[in-house]
């Protein structure tokens, strides 16, 4: 077989393990897939009484697409989590001395991250459906803004490799899985940020979060009342793209020098 | 002749910021194939900077190392090849069964997967977790967990084995049992490095100690010349009154090789001429009419050596 070939070879058999880890632990997978459906649920049931749109369409609308966005942002624990766990077990160290494709071992934990950000936006997409949510542009656009979460689920994943490699106990990690939460919020995946304070709305329409949430609710043809005349209100799409982009640009390289450089 | 399955000269390796681990400071070692060598060393030594650099793991800042006769530096792949890790933790997957993780590495070491899963029962039954093959190795002892962590690295038999402080953390059961384990491989010629802070460890199962002080060898043969190394035998003498003290040291005198130590009603006399020395220390207090509780020739401990070389003071 080639290099090429290992390679691939290689992450399948690193991307079967978390598979294998489902089947060993089916209940802790379902909860982390089922999560994200009780957000949508509680924020749902929580704000969408109180939430009152001009041409009377259900609060669903706009926050389905928003809960896609916040959903792809908490992958990012579990990677870290299983990042950090094979470093301070020792099972990275062991990955390392084999003659085995180092490129594999990060392939396979982004091949079986992605595999489990597609299960919980199905999981996601049917309890959406079945709430009443819906596409409006067709399924061709509906499947770009598929692509366009999947590519910031992405960009995070390369984020949660690197804050995984980088921190040194399961303390930090959660730090971070805290710290996600006001990133999660302060995004317009729950309400429009053009209803907050300017400063904090302006804040909030340039986390990348929100070029995701709101590009991908005109994509699928949900309102979105966040537009405002400022370059990053007009822009979502661009930004949907370029920011994840610019993600990958900073962690994917930093990510593969800290496993190269790896030392306990 | 022998082959030399490792070769270090003259390796320095410092951490940036200097207290993350130990550092190495001129390490020189050489391993024969087919023995095990033991590392011996108090924590802060460099054992496991020294496992990681001949391992590929961690680069060294100068001197060369090879391993199986590649550079570690050059020719990482090649070595990786041809060795087994078995680090200071038991690095499997604690998730997945014994069987699941002696397949999965031995996919990662390129094996087919029937030839694969074949290893992965042979290994199993070889190292006695056949009947815990199907379960998680969360459910596994610490003995259990490091026997499978053995079985790990060796699936492509390799030519040369490093063992990062196996038994660190272990319960005396654990202990004995990766001990029958480590002393296996040996009988199958792997070359094994093996490193510990327990002097018993390296006494129990290694053909040659190097001891390793602040990132140096600072003494390097087998037990026994270790402990002859460290000096002569000892003449003990545990006296029933301490007034007769002075009166023993005086009459050994005579027959000390070097510095007769005094601890309470305990005096421990080195000397060279073993059989002479006990019969003539015999008459002497028989002649001086005085009758010792105890009387005993001893060899050095190997405990003694390793605190006399890494600087700690020797207890009397």
């Amino acid at each position: 077989m080639t290099a090429l070939g290992w390679t691939l070879a290689d992450s399948w058999t690193i991307a079967r393990r978390t598979l294998l880890h489902w089947r060993m632990q089916p209940g802790l997978v379902i909860f982390t897939w089922f999560f994200p459906v009780l957000m949508l649920l509680m924020f749902g049931g929580l704000l969408g009484g109180a939430m009152d749109f001009p041409d009377g369409s259900s609060y669903y609308e706009l926050l389905v697409p928003g809960i896609f966005a916040l959903a792809m942002l908490f992958g990012l624990e579990g990677t870290m989590t299983a990042v950090t766990t094979d470093v301070s077990k020792g099972v990275t160290d062991r990955f390392r001395s084999l003659p085995m494709s180092s490129t594999a071992v990060v392939l396979g934990r982004c091949i079986a991250d992605m595999l489990d950000s597609v299960v919980t936006l199905g999981v996601l997409v049917a309890t959406g459906l079945a709430l009443g949510w819906r596409w409006h542009e067709g399924l061709p656009s509906a499947l770009a803004a598929f692509g366009l979460l999947l590519l910031l689920r992405f960009a995070l994943l390369w984020v949660g490799i690197f804050i995984g490699l980088t921190v040194k106990n399961a303390q930090s990690v959660t730090m971070v899985q805290v710290l996600v939460w006001p990133i999660g919020f302060l995004s317009s995946a729950f309400v429009a940020t053009s209803t907050m304070p300017n400063w904090l709305g302006t804040i909030a329409q340039w986390n990348p979060l929100s070029a995701t949430a709101t590009a991908s609710r005109a994509l699928f043809g949900n309102p979105d009342p966040s537009s405002t005349a400022t370059w990053i209100g007009t822009h979502a799409e661009t930004a949907a793209i370029l920011a994840p982009l610019l993600l990958i640009a900073i962690f994917l390289p930093l990510s593969a020098h800290r496993y190269r450089t790896l030392s306990r | 002749m022998t082959e030399r399955m490792i070769e270090a000269v003259g390796v320095r390796k410092n951490y940036r910021g200097g207290t993350e681990g130990a550092g190495l400071n001129g390490f020189d070692l050489e391993v024969a194939a087919g023995t095990v060598t033991g590392l011996l060393g108090p924590n802060g030594a460099g054992k496991t900077t020294a496992v990681r650099i001949l391992s590929t793991l961690l680069d060294l800042d100068s001197g060369t190392a090879t391993v199986a006769g590649y550079d570690v530096r050059r020719q990482g792949a090649e070595v990786r090849r041809r060795i087994g890790l078995v680090g200071q933790y038991a690095a499997i997957d604690e998730v997945l069964t014994g069987r699941q993780n002696l397949i999965m590495f031995g996919r990662l070491n390129h094996l087919r997967h029937t030839k694969a899963v074949r290893r992965a029962d042979e290994l199993l039954e070889r190292f006695s977790l056949g009947d815990a093959a199907g379960q998680a190795v969360s459910k596994y002892s610490g003995g259990m967990r490091r026997r499978l962590d053995l079985a790990a690295s060796l699936i492509v038999a390799p030519s040369v084995l490093f063992v990062d402080e196996p038994t660190t953390g272990l319960d005396p059961a654990g202990r004995i049992e990766v001990w029958s384990a480590v002393r296996q491989l040996v009988d199958g010629g792997t070359t094994v490095l093996l490193t510990t802070q327990y002097l018993e460890e390296a006494d129990q199962l290694a053909n040659r100690i190097s001891m390793l002080r602040a990132g140096k060898v600072v003494a390097e043969g087998t037990p026994d010349e270790l402990k002859t190394q460290l000096g002569s035998d000892r003449l003990e003498l545990v006296l029933a009154d301490p007034a007769d003290v002075p009166r023993v040291v005086q009459l050994a005198e005579p027959l000390s090789d070097g510095e007769i130590r005094v601890a309470d009603v305990r005096v421990s006399v080195p000397v060279k001429d073993r059989t002479r020395a006990l019969v003539v220390m015999a008459n002497s207090l028989h002649e001086a009419k005085i009758e010792p509780e105890d009387i005993t020739l001893r060899r050095p401990t190997l405990d003694e050596v390793f605190l006399h070389l890494t600087g700690a003071e020797v207890a009397a």
